[in-house]
């Protein structure tokens, strides 16, 4: 099975509420939905942000909109007006977790989009 | 009917660049969302101040916009910016609305949200206000309580609309209840409708963060989103059977589509399958979003259960002090001068006999924003980098010892590891800043209900008004 990063298969928004932070991935389509939904299991997020986060992580599933939710707690150092952190409201993790490398059928990832950013709409070449 | 409601705001602080967009294309309701967690502290700061303060400082820049709208019977206002001090901001709308020459609006002030006055009776019910994040019961409420809030629903803002109000400006409220309290007015939906609720709870949520629906924040292709520098607020078409359709004002730029509106539909959702606010208890798992082109998605099937018996409040403390100073190194060794200097502060913090009760360094560039969860990188890679810089960042028990640590690190200019230091940008450090605790706790609905009002403001006529 090839190995293909999450960024390649789905996009992702994270956010805070107090010391919590949620982490939405969004997959591209079902096939990479189903290979995320096997994947990514809490466990494997807790593993990936390691000391970062100091609580459990809990998923959720989103199948009407192709998503995953996971939700960690003791995240953010205190929480978003307690946090000595830059990144206080964890807006950041989101992408981090788009590092992480999972097994996905081949058609998977020969489906993948791998879209890469193309400044040429903000007049840079 | 089609009602339209705008998503005119989504914090304090926000742009108001996008109303006037959104007021030309038409809309019944403009939905103005004030309050992100920690704003009522900024906010209860004002106050402190100024007893005429605590609601937010932009709120007259966007009645100034909205108000011809309003005059002329185009459009009503719902806002949560009056804060912690509605009352106030009632009386700043109606200042605006002097100062434009207009004259006839009826203008409603939400109050009740406070639990300061009730703190007492409240904390003395078993389990009452224990935060819900550990579970620490009340009694164990590290310090004075610099604001305590409950979340109220739409119901306040429904009974202010029936009572004729133009505009109707509130203090804590659920974000998505500023935006479901227009729809239970015109449609009649009450509780008991808990689908038609949650409908309304999930177009409320998918427009309060202004942009964030319409292509900001995106993490899609961000970068072929056309004009962000234009990037819409969002309009939902809504119908009186809970559907809608979410789009945005011609001409403007951003993106409404299946992928940016999904984005928004999880954005600070903790269980998708319960989301709850005080109105319902949506199933975010059964909105079926229908991507329609032309920058228009329709959103529907959303089922809801019955609402809890109690609102979600939010009190908060003082959480001692930060002072930060930020330093950059070049190469060679850029990671190991700036590593010796983060430790050179601590020891000579140490040596001065400053109490610190936190430290943090970030390594830009390196680990700065995911700490302990930043990938390795090789020794080869580290030992190379062109520049790195170190942010300092601790914590103290007041502004005074916070400042002390800081200028510990000024005579570092001339001994510290070689080549020197460089201040990134002007000064290497900040004023030390107050940190703050929030307590989530939740307290039954009929403690807060007893005190929850509306006021209503009737603006004197003037001849000679002027309207759009």
């Amino acid at each position: 099975m090839p190995r293909i990063k999450l960024r390649d298969l789905c996009g992702t928004r994270s956010g805070d509420k107090g010391d919590t932070v949620n982490i939405a991935l969004f997959a591209y389509d079902p096939a990479a939905y189903e290979a995320i939904k096997h994947e990514v299991t809490a466990a494997r997020v807790a593993a990936h942000f390691g000391g970062l986060i100091g609580g459990p992580v809990q998923r959720y599933e989103a199948p009407n909109v192709l998503a995953l939710n996971f939700v960690a707690r003791n995240a953010l150092g205190g929480g978003g007006p307690r946090s000595l952190r830059s990144d206080n409201l964890g807006k950041t993790l989101g992408g981090a977790l788009l590092r992480m490398e999972i097994d996905v059928p081949g058609p998977v990832a020969d489906q993948a989009p791998r879209r890469r950013p193309d400044l040429s709409l903000y007049g840079s070449d | 009917m089609t009602v339209r409601l705008a998503g005119g705001q989504g914090f304090y602080g926000d742009s108001v660049t996008a109303v006037t967009g959104l007021l030309e294309a038409g809309v019944d309701y403009l939905c103005l969302e004030a309050l992100a967690e920690l704003t009522l502290a900024i906010l209860q700061k004002d106050r402190l101040r100024d007893p005429g303060a605590g609601f937010t400082r932009d709120l007259p820049f966007y009645l100034q916009l909205a108000m011809p709208y309003v005059a002329a019977g185009r459009t009503k206002v719902i806002t949560n910016a009056g804060g912690i001090n509605p009352a106030a901001a009632g009386q700043e709308a109606a200042k605006v609305a002097a100062r434009l020459g207009l004259s006839g609006l009826r203008i409603a002030t939400v109050t009740g949200d406070d639990l300061i006055p009730r703190l007492r009776t409240v904390s003395a019910l078993p389990g009452a206000l224990a935060n819900a994040e550990t579970g620490e019961p009340w009694q164990d409420f590290p310090g004075p309580v610099l604001f305590a809030n409950a979340y109220l629903g739409a119901g306040p803002i429904v009974a202010a609309l029936a009572d004729g109000a133009d505009i109707v400006i509130t203090g804590r409220v659920a974000d998505p209840s500023l935006f479901l309290a227009p729809l239970s007015y015109e449609f009649g939906w009450a509780p008991g409708d808990w689908d038609l609720l949650a409908a309304g709870t999930v177009i409320g949520h998918l427009c309060e963060c202004s942009g964030q629906v319409a292509g900001g924040n995106f993490s899609g292709d961000w970068w072929t989103i056309e004009q962000p520098w234009n990037l819409a607020y969002p309009i939902a078409e809504c119908e009186a059977d809970g559907t809608a359709v979410i789009t945005k004002p011609p001409g403007s730029g951003g993106r409404v589509d299946f992928d940016t509106v999904r984005h928004q539909l999880l954005y600070e959702v903790h269980d998708p399958t319960g989301y709850i606010t005080p109105d319902v208890v949506a199933d975010f798992t059964t909105v079926r979003l229908d991507d329609l082109g032309g920058d228009r998605v329709r959103v529907s099937g959303v089922r809801g259960r019955e609402a809890t018996g109690t609102y979600k409040a939010l009190a908060c403390y003082p959480a001692g002090w930060s002072g930060e100073a930020r330093v950059a190194f070049g190469w060679p060794d850029a990671l190991a001068k700036a590593r010796a200097t983060e430790a050179i502060l601590r020891k000579r913090t140490e040596m001065a006999g400053i109490a610190v009760d936190e430290w943090l360094a970030e390594y830009w560039g390196v680990n700065a924003l995911l700490g302990a969860a930043a990938p390795a990188m090789p020794q080869a890679a580290t030992d190379d980098l062109p520049e790195v810089l170190v942010r300092m960042v601790w914590r103290c028990a007041d502004a005074q010892t916070a400042g002390r640590v800081g200028r510990e690190l000024v005579p570092l200019a001339l001994s510290a590891p070689p080549w020197g230091m460089t201040g990134a940008g002007r000064g290497m450090t900040g004023r030390p800043s107050q940190l703050l605790g929030l307590w989530p706790a939740l307290v039954p609905k009929e403690l807060v209900n007893e005190q929850v009002r509306h006021d209503i403001t009737d603006l004197p006529e003037i001849s000679d008004s002027t309207a759009v």
